[in-house]
């Protein structure tokens, strides 16, 4: 177990995997709650495009990555609005022409493959004290807009068109939400890769939706399974020598299984009791 | 009845609306309505599916575009003043299957005044304690939001509504799909609060149900069509442009009551047809609407009808 824990690669990757794993689970409760699942995996094969572009432009990976993120949110916000068209095809055309416009770029300058590589489906061996550092800054800034939104964004979460009764700046929140969103996904973009990103966004928080009733313990779980995931993650990943992204979604898919597993046994022996107790 | 009298309208309004135009980006939902609320007001918004009364409750807290007209909170325009108004949203509007407790929702509406941090404070909390045990589900307080009877949901969200120490309360269709005890329930919790101070503007289609037993009636149908006491507003031709359709009204108890929908349907244990649209004869009082002879709808009718 700690015999990887010499390598300084091994261990940035463990705590660059902790780290999206448990920011992935937290604005994944949101994600859910909102019913934007499919916006959480657009967007990550948006931000491919915008990495792609970031790279042939020699721009700093991180922030036009980010912009381009952001971009693509707001433009899916624009879209949705029109009735003909409404949100997830809105989402269908912008992600993955953005996604085509990376491919078509990588595909056309061949020495950039092998780093692409890592983007589509993460790789534990890439991430530089540079990156870790960007990755803990992004983390901690994102946690901390989400700590101090807390209140704003429950509310319009539940409740969206009554928020503004209640002194909610609801169109503020949602773009500051998106922002936040666009940071995420590009911060675990290497561990994770883009194609599997909106697992690690979506799946802790449904296991910590079966866990509990309270808005508040669905956090706090989500968040923990979330980094609990992207460290055992890393992990197997190591050992099975597979993709990193693969096995933090094997993982959390796994314990997905597990938890409903249980819960229909739960059901099962509730039920049979009430049945011995009626009868 | 609530209150056997209107209110005296003597202090400025809480509310003004003038000439609004208002929708969601599309066509217009109401056209050219104006209206004020005062401080003792307890009304009713009435009219039928699609008249525009939801659209006129979310444009008063900001949650429709503004096509035309002003509506102006304490003479200041709703950009600047937001008024200190709970809003009651329907109950089939709300997700029931979001993660929240009892407790969960009713603090939600002390979001304006509380800190940027995620708990609320101990005040706070007491706060919405008080106001739960005034509406009695006090003991419903870690229960999640679904596991609840409709009256019990209602009052989920009113306690949410009072929770911020409103001045008016905006309620649409508090009354909808709720049984005839819950729903004299509720007028009566909300007839208690507009004593204690509350203005009370809610939206309804229920007639008989609950407008006729309101102080003030504001028969809407994409614009405005009457404002007053139900006794004055429920005539046949008002009733006829907001509904679409020729009812008799009549009196009882001090009451004005509408002959919503005046026809007999089905057969007879005689096996003859009833008389298709016979509509009820011979009260005494008031407005008795002389009798309208529509709908036949079969042609083997027994003779000797209205």
């Amino acid at each position: 177990m700690l015999e990887p824990l010499q390598y300084e690669f091994f261990r940035n990757g463990l705590a660059a995997a902790t780290m999206t794993g448990a920011l992935c689970g937290l604005m994944g409760v949101y994600i859910v709650l909102r019913r934007m699942a499919y916006v959480g995996h657009g967007l990550s094969h948006a931000v491919f495009g915008g990495a792609a572009v970031s790279y042939v432009m020699s721009f700093n990976f991180y922030v036009g990555a980010s912009l381009w993120g952001l971009m693509s949110a707001v433009l899916i916000q624009l879209t949705a609005r029109r009735r003909t068209i409404g949100t997830d095809a809105a989402i269908g055309i912008i992600t993955t022409a953005s996604f085509a416009l990376g491919i078509a770029i990588i595909s056309r300058y061949r020495t950039f493959t092998r780093s692409f590589d890592a983007a589509l489906f993460g790789s534990v061996l890439g991430v530089t004290p540079g990156d870790l550092a960007a990755i803990s800054a992004v983390a901690a800034a994102s946690a901390l807009a989400v700590f101090l939104g807390y209140k704003y964004l429950l509310f319009t979460t539940f409740d969206p068109e009554v928020a503004p009764a209640y002194g909610v700046p609801a169109a503020w929140v949602d773009t500051l939400f998106s922002l936040a969103l666009a940071a995420t996904v590009v911060i675990s973009m290497q561990i994770i890769g883009v194609t599997m990103l909106a697992a690690a966004i979506v799946i802790p928080p449904v296991i910590a939706r079966q866990l509990t009733d309270s808005f508040g313990r669905m956090m706090v779980i989500s968040t923990v399974t979330g980094a609990a995931c992207g460290f055992a993650g890393v992990y197997i990943s190591y050992y099975a020598d597979i993709s990193s992204g693969a096995a933090v979604v094997l993982l959390s898919a796994a314990l997905f299984a597990a938890v409903m597993g249980a819960a229909a046994v739960q059901k099962r022996l509730s039920a049979s009791s009430a049945r011995t107790r009626v009868g | 009845m609530l209150h056997p009298s209107p209110h005296p309208r003597g202090a400025p309004p809480i509310i003004e609306v003038r000439h609004l135009t208002a929708g969601y980006g599309g066509p217009a939902a109401v056209t050219d309505i104006s209206l004020n609320v005062y401080p003792e007001d307890f009304t009713a918004v009435l009219g039928p599916s699609g008249a525009g009364k939801t659209t006129l409750l979310r444009a008063l807290i900001g949650g429709a575009s503004i096509y035309s007209g002003d509506i102006l909170y304490r003479g200041q325009p709703l950009r600047q003043a937001r008024p200190l108004a709970g809003y009651v949203p329907q109950l089939e509007t709300i997700d029931w299957t979001f993660p929240a407790t009892v407790t969960e929702a009713v603090l939600m509406g002390r979001t304006r005044s509380s800190r940027l941090f995620p708990w609320f404070s101990k005040e706070d909390r007491k706060h919405a304690f008080d106001v739960m045990d005034r509406l009695g589900i006090a003991d419903l307080a870690n229960r999640h939001i679904r596991a609840l009877s409709g009256g019990q949901q209602q009052r989920v969200f009113l306690a949410r509504a009072l929770v911020s120490n409103p001045e008016v309360l905006l309620l649409d269709e508090p009354t909808a799909g709720v049984d005839v005890k819950t729903r004299d329930d509720i007028l009566h919790l909300l007839d208690e609060l507009n004593h204690q101070g509350v203005a009370v503007l809610m939206t309804t289609h229920e007639i008989n149900a609950v407008a006729a037993h309101l102080p003030w009636v504001v028969c809407v149908n994409r614009t405005l069509i009457a404002e007053g006491p139900p006794k004055q507003v429920f005539t046949t031709g008002t009733l006829l442009r907001t509904y679409g359709a020729e009812m008799p009204v009549t009196e009882y108890a001090g009451i004005t009551m509408v002959a919503e929908s005046p026809h007999f349907f089905g057969r007879r244990n005689d096996g003859r047809d009833v008389d298709a649209g016979h509509t009820i004869h011979g009260h005494q009082a008031g407005r008795v609407n002389e009798a309208q002879h529509g709908h036949r709808h079969s042609a083997t009718d027994a003779p000797g009808g209205a």
